[in-house]
């Protein structure tokens, strides 16, 4: 028997996924005019293998499989995997890094909605450490035609120094290594653009357009786009008006890397970030603050993905700590 | 006037003007009346009445039994055909005690007698209106006498016509044409407890209505303001309308009434008002009949009339397959339309599978927060829906559980199509279950633990007794042998020779004993034994070292 609420806002899974892969393209349309072709071919590969993986594995689970497939997270997944890695990595790394998301991160942990790790960050981390070299391919914006992306990402021979240059959080944290070294001098190279790396800036604005139409659509909540942006921008600002030669400014963090995509759509990821009000406050701002300690201090030029997985494991503290009060509780606990 | 928001709420379609703009109209009596002898969950009616018997029209056939009972009438005048159990309108579909009246189609009232609430003290208006059967028409049909009684403090008199939920018409109707009655009956209700102004909260969708009560209220000289609200499900949920037009939030398990402020539906002022201008006692109500009918409508009900006869009154379509009572957010599916209408049904939904589709299959939560922010509780309810799926009740009452206030907003807005608050019925009912098995076995334990007790303390008795009984033979015999003593000594008699014989062993036994009774003071230093040497002297003297001295039977604190 049905019990009420007898009617339902026409809202669906499907409904959320498709908005969020909409809120990717306009990213996704200026990566591809300004960096090459080549990334459309590895979201087409990782969209395949991912909706085949969610299959077989729910058909393994004896779970319905046509429901799991058609509500397009597992889309949502492979998009966000192939756009935190190099746009020319050959296929099999993209392959490989989507099952690592699917099966592992996602159905190992029970499927949907159960997952304690952000998927698409696994599988940067996972692959950076396997890869290193493969993983840190970055070519620069219009640097490589079509088809030689395509011959790369298909398997062709990979001359590396000749086809990649550095990224500009490469070349910055490069040329910081040198002893007289000054941001000023650094940001000569020619993998910098206005704020940030050369054309990736403008990835960037697509990324921020796509989460503003989130925002709008009352997918995402502003906490955790706010929290990050404040916390990593906070940070390097602090670092920067201390020794502005040693550091480089707030808006060259926020528009380099993935700063604009893990702003609104990573951290965002509702399943495996914090809940509360202020509990999500909390979260972002903890991956922006580790974000940039790692970036600054840490082995890897690009730290978000660390900083969530860290800020992951905080969650179910963060949640019971931050419960927000309920009604008629506002004052202190009246009961 | 400032009005204060609340958190969450939604906003489902009204579908309200199927029925709004049919004016209220009577419907004629049914064949029988099914008149429960309960007025609302936690009370049934004494009857007072028995098969055969006639009736008039606001005849008390039930009266007010408990603290929380009220009085209940016959709603027509005619015979008393039975009086036996039948189904409730209630999920359930449990039966309860029913007068069924026979109307003999005169509807002849008793004599009505207008009550001057002024001329009698609190308590006798308060007694009155229990006796008129009057309880909230806003659904849960609580006696309005207890919340009266409620007593001093009330500055604010919450008059809710706010009508939230989707469809349901009837106290829209009663606001545009009753609209003195009510605003009289609410002057009432603000004299008994003694309020400084009254606020009628009307959602903003309701313009007539609000029209209608706002003329009313310029008649009157009562502190009163008419208040158009936000349309936002639920702000016609007691505690938010008292939210929204005062500020004040009642957390759960407190009564407006302890915030100073007390909240009455507009159809229960409307009562009120029938029953202290007219003495009329409350034996019928207005109910929305709409939906998936020919002729929705608003329609003045005897309270007891079949469902099924009132709906046969507005033709349902082919296609429908069940009966909703209530709004679509919060009402049940009827188990069976022969139940009657009772005080607190206000809506009768006639729903078919096009109207009310069923549900999409449920998928896994997302964690995706909008249950959280539609939440009108300022709950987490995907974390109560974690903890009651994985049946960790404890962590869900810590939780907050209880303040949920199954308004449905969270169900309505899930994107997985998890019945949400399926989840918390399951996992409130479970949790009401323990506790009344956890209160049946301390019981159990308590009535064990007495017999133990009680089979001890008759024991102790017992031997209490025979060492009585003991003391006393042993008394008797000292007695004796005292006076065998004295004729000894005069008669120097042979025959207690062998008492006297005994009597000296035993004496000499007695001393033995204490000579070799092993002391662990024998190794001590001088001074030590000396010490010890003492104090058993004291004790000798004090006597509280008489091994023979009777142990104390039983301890008086057993006794109960």
């Amino acid at each position: 028997m049905i019990h009420s609420p007898y009617i339902r806002r026409p809202t669906s899974v499907r409904g959320i996924m498709f908005n969020v892969l909409l809120a990717l393209t306009p990213g996704i349309a200026i990566y591809a005019w300004q960096v090459g072709a080549g990334i459309l071919v590895n979201l087409l590969i990782a969209s395949v293998v991912a909706v085949i993986a969610e299959a077989v594995v729910m058909r393994l689970r004896g779970r319905p499989v046509g429901v799991a497939v058609s509500d397009l997270s597992a889309v949502v997944t492979a998009w966000l995997v192939v756009l935190c890695f190099p746009p020319i990595v050959p296929w099999w790394v993209t392959m490989i890094g989507v099952l690592i998301a699917i099966v592992a991160v996602k159905h190992l942990y029970g499927g949907l909605g159960q997952n304690p790790f952000n998927p698409a960050m696994v599988a940067y981390c996972a692959l950076i450490i396997a890869y290193p070299a493969l993983m840190s391919q970055w070519p620069p914006a219009g640097g490589l035609d079509f088809n030689t992306q395509l011959s790369l990402i298909l398997g062709g021979a990979r001359e590396i120094d000749a086809i990649t240059g550095a990224t500009a959080l490469d070349a910055m944290r490069t040329g910081m290594r040198a002893a007289d070294a000054s941001i000023s001098a650094v940001m000569q190279h020619d993998a910098f653009g206005v704020l940030g790396g050369r054309g990736w800036e403008w990835i960037a604005v697509g990324y921020v357009a796509g989460g503003l139409y989130l925002l709008f659509r009352g997918i995402i909540t502003w906490h955790m786009p706010v929290a990050f942006i404040i916390a990593l921008g906070g940070i390097a600002a602090v670092f920067w008006a201390v020794s502005p030669e040693q550091f480089a400014s707030p808006l060259f963090h926020l528009a380099s890397g993935g700063a604009m995509l893990a702003a609104f759509f990573i951290v965002t990821d509702p399943v495996s970030g914090a809940t509360t009000p202020r509990g999500k406050l909390i979260f972002a701002a903890g991956v922006g603050l580790l974000a940039y300690l790692i970036r600054n201090f840490g082995a890897f030029p690009e730290g978000i993905a660390f900083a969530v997985l860290l800020m992951n494991m905080c969650v179910p503290l963060i949640d019971m700590k931050t419960q927000p009060p309920v009604f008629g509780q506002k004052n202190g606990g009246m009961r | 006037m400032r009005l204060f928001g609340f958190h969450g709420g939604v906003k489902p379609e009204s579908h309200k003007s199927q029925s709004a703009n049919v004016p209220i109209a009577p419907l004629p009596l049914p064949a029988r009346l099914y008149v429960p002898l309960r007025p609302n969950t936690r009370a049934v009616a004494h009857c007072v009445v028995e098969p055969g018997q006639h009736v008039l029209k606001g005849q008390r056939i039930g009266d007010a039994e408990g603290v929380l009972g009220t009085a209940v009438h016959a709603p027509t005048s005619g015979i008393i055909a039975d009086i036996a159990d039948y189904p409730m309108a209630h999920p359930s579909g449990l039966t309860t005690r029913c007068v069924v009246i026979e109307p003999d189609g005169d509807d002849r009232w008793i004599e009505r007698v207008p009550f001057d609430h002024r001329a009698v003290d609190r308590q006798t208006v308060l007694n009155h209106l229990r006796d008129s059967g009057i309880v909230g028409l806003g659904g849960a049909a609580f006696p309005s006498h207890i919340k009266l009684g409620a007593g001093s403090g009330i500055e604010t008199l919450v008059l809710n016509g706010a009508e939230c939920e989707p469809w349901i018409t009837c106290d829209d109707r009663l606001m545009r044409e009753r609209a003195e009655a009510i605003v009289d009956g609410a002057g009432i209700l603000f004299e008994l407890i003694g309020a400084k102004r009254i606020l009628v909260g009307i959602e903003d969708n309701k313009p007539e209505a609000i029209d209608s009560m706002r003329s009313a209220c310029r008649a009157t000289s009562l502190p009163i303001e008419v208040i158009a609200v936000p349309t936002i499900y639920p702000a016609g949920g007691e505690k938010q309308l008292i939210r929204v037009l005062t500020g004040i939030e009642i957390p759960h398990g407190r009564l407006g009434g302890e915030f100073g402020v007390q909240c009455f539906n507009v159809g229960t002022a409307h009562a009120v008002h029938r029953a202290i201008r007219h003495g009329e006692p409350l034996v019928s109500r207005v109910i929305t009949i709409t939906g998936n009918v020919e002729r929705p409508g608003n329609f003045e009900v005897a309270i007891g009339t079949p469902i099924e006869a009132l709906l046969a009154h507005t033709s349902p379509r082919a296609d429908t397959d069940r009966c909703i009572l209530g709004g679509p957010m919060m009402g049940f599916a009827l188990p069976d339309l022969r139940v009657p209408v009772v005080k607190g049904s206000n809506c009768i939904i006639a729903a078919s599978p096009k109207l009310f589709p069923p549900p999409p299959p449920e998928l896994p939560c997302i964690r995706c927060g909008a249950c959280a922010r539609a939440c009108p509780a300022d709950l987490q309810p995907f974390e109560l829906y974690w903890f009651s799926r994985s049946r960790n009740f404890g962590k869900a009452q810590e939780y907050h559980l209880f303040d949920c206030i199954e308004c449905g907003c969270c169900a309505y807005v899930c994107p997985s199509h998890i019945p949400l608050v399926d989840y918390y019925r399951f996992a409130k009912t479970e949790i009401w279950a323990r506790e009344r098995e956890s209160e049946a076995a301390s019981q159990a334990r308590e009535r064990f633990e007495f017999r133990n007790e009680r089979q001890e303390r008759e024991k102790a008795e017992k031997a209490a007794k025979l060492a009585a009984k003991a003391a006393e033979t042993k008394a008797k015999l000292a007695q004796q042998a005292g006076q065998e003593v004295a004729s000894d000594a005069s008669a120097n008699a042979t025959g207690d020779d062998k008492k006297a014989l005994i009597a000296a062993a035993l004496a000499r036994a007695k001393q033995q004993r204490s000579t070799v009774q092993p002391k662990n003071t024998d190794n001590l230093p001088q001074a030590a034994q000396a010490e010890i040497a003492e104090i058993e002297a004291r004790r000798q003297a004090v006597g509280t070292q008489n091994p023979d001295a009777p142990e104390r039977a039983s301890p008086e604190d057993e006794a109960r």
